[in-house]
C-alpha cells in the first residue's frame, strides 16, 4: 500500500528528470558550500587553538596581585581617604610541592608543571634587551608545549642538566645576533649577574613570543632571584580535554585558593574574534543551504500545480491526504538525497584539494581537514531542509478538493 | 432485494456567486445489481448529485447510505477508504494518469487497496483490459491513446476492485456508437451477472431507455 505511493513518486521523478536534476543541483551546491565552509572554520579554529597551546598552558595557576581594600566599611557619612596599593609584594606560590601533588590527583588533569616567570636583561656588548625568562622543568614543559617541534637550532633536552643554558626565541637571536654556543650575560631584577650559554633557538611564528621569550632551567631561575628551590610563581596545568578547561579552572581555584586562569579567558581577544568568525560563517552557510531548500520548494510547488489533475484522480480512487503527502515528500526526499550524497562528494573533493595547498608563513598548509562532525551536521541539516521544502507543498497537495478540479 | 445506496432529503446550495439551491430534497434508493441512469437537462444538477453519491463532495445536508452504512458524517480519510473499496468512478473526460501505462492506471486502485499480491493484481488488470478490448494497449503510456481508448481504460480501472457501485458521469460521452454499445453491454452484464450496481449520468436516450431504471431530474428535483 505504501509501495504504490513511492512508486508514483518515482514515476514523477523519472518523467521529470530535468526538474529533478535542477533541484538536486541546488541542494548539491548548498550542501557542498555548507560542509566546506564549516570544515574550513573548524580547521582555522583548531589551528588557532594549537598556536595558543604552544605558548600558554590550558590552566595557569598563580598568585594574583590584589589591591588593598579599606578596612572600615560602614562609614555612613564620613568621607574616607584611601590609597589603594598592591597588597602582596611577592607573587610566590606557597607549598608548591604539596599543591602539585594535589593537582596531579585531580581527575581530568593531565600534566602539572611548576614555572618561575621573571623579566631579565640580556646584555651583549653594548646592546641590551629585556626578555621574559621562564624557568621550567624541560621534560614537563616539553610535554605541555611541544617545544622541540618549534626548535630551529639546538635541542631542548640539553637544558635538562644545564644550569647555565638558555633557549631563546628567534627574534632575540636576530636582535642580539646570537647563535647556538654563544655566551650571553643575564642581569636579574635582584641584580644577579650571570653568564649563560645559548643552547637552542625556537621559532613559534608568533612575533611577540619570538622576540621576548626564553627558557632557562627552573633552578637557574630560582638562583637568579636569590630564592630557594621551593620558590614557584606559576603552576601550569593541562587537562585531558582542553575545551573543558574553562569549567575546571574555577574548581582548581577553589581547591588551591590561588587564581586559576583557563586559556580561553587568558586569550579573550583571540577567542572573541574566533567566535565572531564562527557566527558569520554559520550564518552565511546556513543561509546558502536554506536558499537551496527554497529551490526544492519551488520545484515541488510547480510539480504539485502540474499534477493537480492526478491528485484529484488519486483522491477519487480512494487515496487519502496522507498518501498524497507521502508521494510528494518522497519525491522531495529522493531529490534531497541525491543532492546530499553528491554534495558530500563534492565537499570531500574540495577539502582534499585545499588540504594540499601550501600557503606558507605561519599557516603552512591550508588548515582544513575532513571534519566528520561537520559532514554529519550538513547531511542532517540538508535532509531536514529538503523534508520541510517538500512537506509544505505536499500538505497543500493533500488539501486539493477533487470535485472542484473535476468541475472545471 | 438488498439496497446498495440510499439517500434521504439531500439538499445542496451553492453560495458563489449568489446563494442558489442546486439540489432539493432528494431521496431515493438503488438496489444491488440495478442499472440506473440519471437524465435531465444540462445544468439540472446531475453531476452535482453524482459527486455527492460518490462521497467526494461532502458539502450537503441529508443522509447518504452506502451498503446500509450512513456515511454522511464520516471523515475524509474514512470516505477515501470507502471509495477505494466500494465505488468505481468513470468520468466524462478520460481522467487517466498520463505518465503511467494503461496497465498501471488500472492497477493503482487495487495496489492502494492492498488485498492482493502485485502479480494477482496485474493478472486481474489484464483481464479487465481485455474485457474492454484494450489488452493490446496495456503497456502503452496513457497519453498515447485516443479519447475513446482512454475512456475504456478508465472503465477497466473502475472495475478493478470489483466495487459495489460503479458511477459514471457521461461515461459514453466521448465514445462512438459502437463503443457506446460495448460499454452498455458491459454495464448490463456487471449489473445482472455480477450483481454490481451501476449509476450513470447520460444524455443518450437509447442508453437510458435500455437501462433498468431512469431517474429524471429538473432544476435539482426528481421529476420521474
Ligand atoms: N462550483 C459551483 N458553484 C456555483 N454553481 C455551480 C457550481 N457547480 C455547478 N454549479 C451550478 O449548479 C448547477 C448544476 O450543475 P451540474 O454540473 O450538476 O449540472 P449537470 O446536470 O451535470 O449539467 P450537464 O449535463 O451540463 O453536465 C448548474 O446550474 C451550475 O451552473
Ligand atoms: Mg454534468
Amino acid at each position: 500500500m505504501a509501495q504504490i505511493n513511492s512508486e508514483i513518486a518515482f514515476t514523477y521523478i523519472n518523467t521529470n528528470k530535468k526538474l529533478t536534476a535542477v533541484a538536486a543541483l541546488g541542494i548539491l551546491l548548498g550542501m557542498a558550500i555548507y560542509i566546506f565552509m564549516n570544515s574550513m572554520m573548524a580547521g582555522f579554529g583548531k589551528m588557532s587553538d594549537e598556536s595558543i597551546f604552544k605558548v600558554s598552558p590550558q590552566i595557569r595557576i598563580y598568585n594574583d596581585q590584589e589591591i588593598s581594600q579599606p578596612i572600615a566599611h560602614d562609614t555612613d557619612k564620613l568621607p574616607i581617604l584611601i590609597n589603594p596599593k598592591i597588597r602582596n609584594t611577592h607573587n610566590k606560590i606557597l607549598n608548591p610541592n604539596q599543591l602539585i601533588a594535589l593537582l596531579k590527583n585531580q581527575e581530568k588533569v593531565k600534566i602539572v608543571t611548576p614555572q618561575v616567570t621573571q623579566n631579565v636583561f640580556l646584555s651583549m656588548g653594548m646592546s641590551q634587551l629585556s626578555v621574559k625568562a621562564l624557568g621550567i622543568i624541560p621534560d614537563e614543559a616539553e610535554k605541555m608545549f611541544n617545544i622541540s617541534q618549534t626548535m630551529v637550532a639546538g635541542k631542548i633536552e640539553d637544558l635538562k642538566h644545564n644550569l647555565n643554558g638558555i633557549v631563546i626565541g628567534s627574534g632575540i637571536s636576530e636582535k642580539l645576533s646570537l647563535r647556538v654556543g654563544d655566551n650571553i650575560n643575564i642581569l636579574s631584577s635582584k641584580s644577579v649577574n650571570k653568564t649563560f650559554k645559548v643552547i637552542g633557538i625556537f621559532q613559534l611564528n608568533n612575533k611577540r613570543e619570538d622576540d621576548s621569550k626564553s627558557y632557562i632551567n627552573l633552578m637557574a631561575a630560582q638562583q637568579l632571584l636569590k630564592e630557594n628551590n621551593s620558590y614557584i610563581t606559576d603552576l601550569n596545568v593541562n587537562t585531558i580535554d582542553p575545551y573543558k578547561a574553562r569549567d575546571i579552572a574555577p574548581k582548581l581555584s577553589n581547591l588551591l585558593a590561588y587564581k586559576a586562569e583557563d586559556w580561553e579567558t587568558a586569550n579573550e581577544t583571540l577567542m572573541a574574534a574566533s567566535k565572531m568568525r564562527k557566527i558569520i560563517i554559520t550564518f552565511v552557510s546556513t543561509t546558502i543551504l536554506i536558499i537551496a531548500g527554497f529551490g526544492i520548494y519551488n520545484i515541488l510547488n510547480m510539480t504539485v500545480s502540474q499534477k493537480i489533475n492526478d491528485i484529484a484522480i488519486l483522491k477519487a480512487m480512494g487515496f487519502e491526504g496522507k498518501d498524497v503527502v507521502k508521494i510528494f515528500v518522497t519525491q522531495a526526499m529522493v531529490i534531497g538525497f541525491i543532492g546530499v550524497v553528491l554534495g558530500v562528494l563534492v565537499a570531500l573533493f574540495m577539502v582534499n584539494i585545499l588540504k594540499k595547498v601550501y600557503i606558507g608563513g605561519d599557516i603552512g598548509y591550508f588548515p582544513i581537514q575532513f571534519e566528520p562532525l561537520k559532514f554529519a551536521q550538513g547531511i542532517i541539516f540538508g535532509l531536514a531542509i529538503t523534508f520541510l521544502a517538500g512537506y509544505i507543498p505536499a500538505k497543500k497537495a493533500a488539501k486539493v478538493d477533487p470535485v472542484t478540479i473535476f468541475r472545471k | 432485494m438488498e439496497v446498495a445506496l440510499k439517500t434521504e432529503n439531500i439538499e445542496k446550495y451553492f453560495y458563489d456567486p449568489v446563494k442558489f439551491q442546486v439540489l432539493h430534497n432528494l431521496g431515493f434508493e438503488v438496489k444491488k445489481g440495478e442499472f440506473l441512469t440519471l437524465v435531465g437537462k444540462s445544468g439540472c444538477g446531475k453531476s452535482t448529485l453524482l459527486y455527492i453519491l460518490s462521497t467526494m463532495d461532502t458539502g450537503y445536508s441529508g443522509n447518504l447510505y452506502i451498503d446500509n452504512e450512513l456515511v454522511s458524517n464520516y471523515s475524509l480519510d474514512r470516505l477515501a477508504k470507502i471509495r477505494n473499496e466500494k465505488i468505481g468512478f468513470v468520468f466524462q473526460f478520460h481522467y487517466l494518469l498520463q505518465e503511467f501505462s494503461c496497465l498501471k492506471n488500472v492497477m493503482i486502485p487495487a495496489l492502494k487497496l492492498g488485498n492482493k499480491s502485485k502479480e494477482e493484481i496485474e493478472h486481474l488488470a489484464y483481464e479487465k483490459l481485455s474485457v474492454l478490448g484494450m489488452a493490446e494497449q496495456a503497456l502503452k503510456p496513457a497519453s498515447k491513446l485516443s479519447g475513446g481508448q482512454q475512456q475504456r481504460v478508465a472503465i477497466a480501472r473502475a472495475l478493478i476492485n470489483d466495487p459495489l457501485i460503479i458511477m459514471g458521469d457521461e461515461p459514453t460521452g466521448n465514445l462512438d456508437s459502437k463503443n457506446t454499445n460495448i460499454v452498455f453491454d458491459i454495464f448490463q452484464e456487471l449489473a445482472h451477472n455480477n450483481k454490481q450496481t451501476i449509476i450513470a449520468v447520460t444524455h443518450d436516450n437509447d442508453f437510458a431507455r435500455n437501462s433498468d431504471r431512469t431517474i429524471e431530474m429538473q432544476d435539482g428535483k426528481i421529476i420521474n
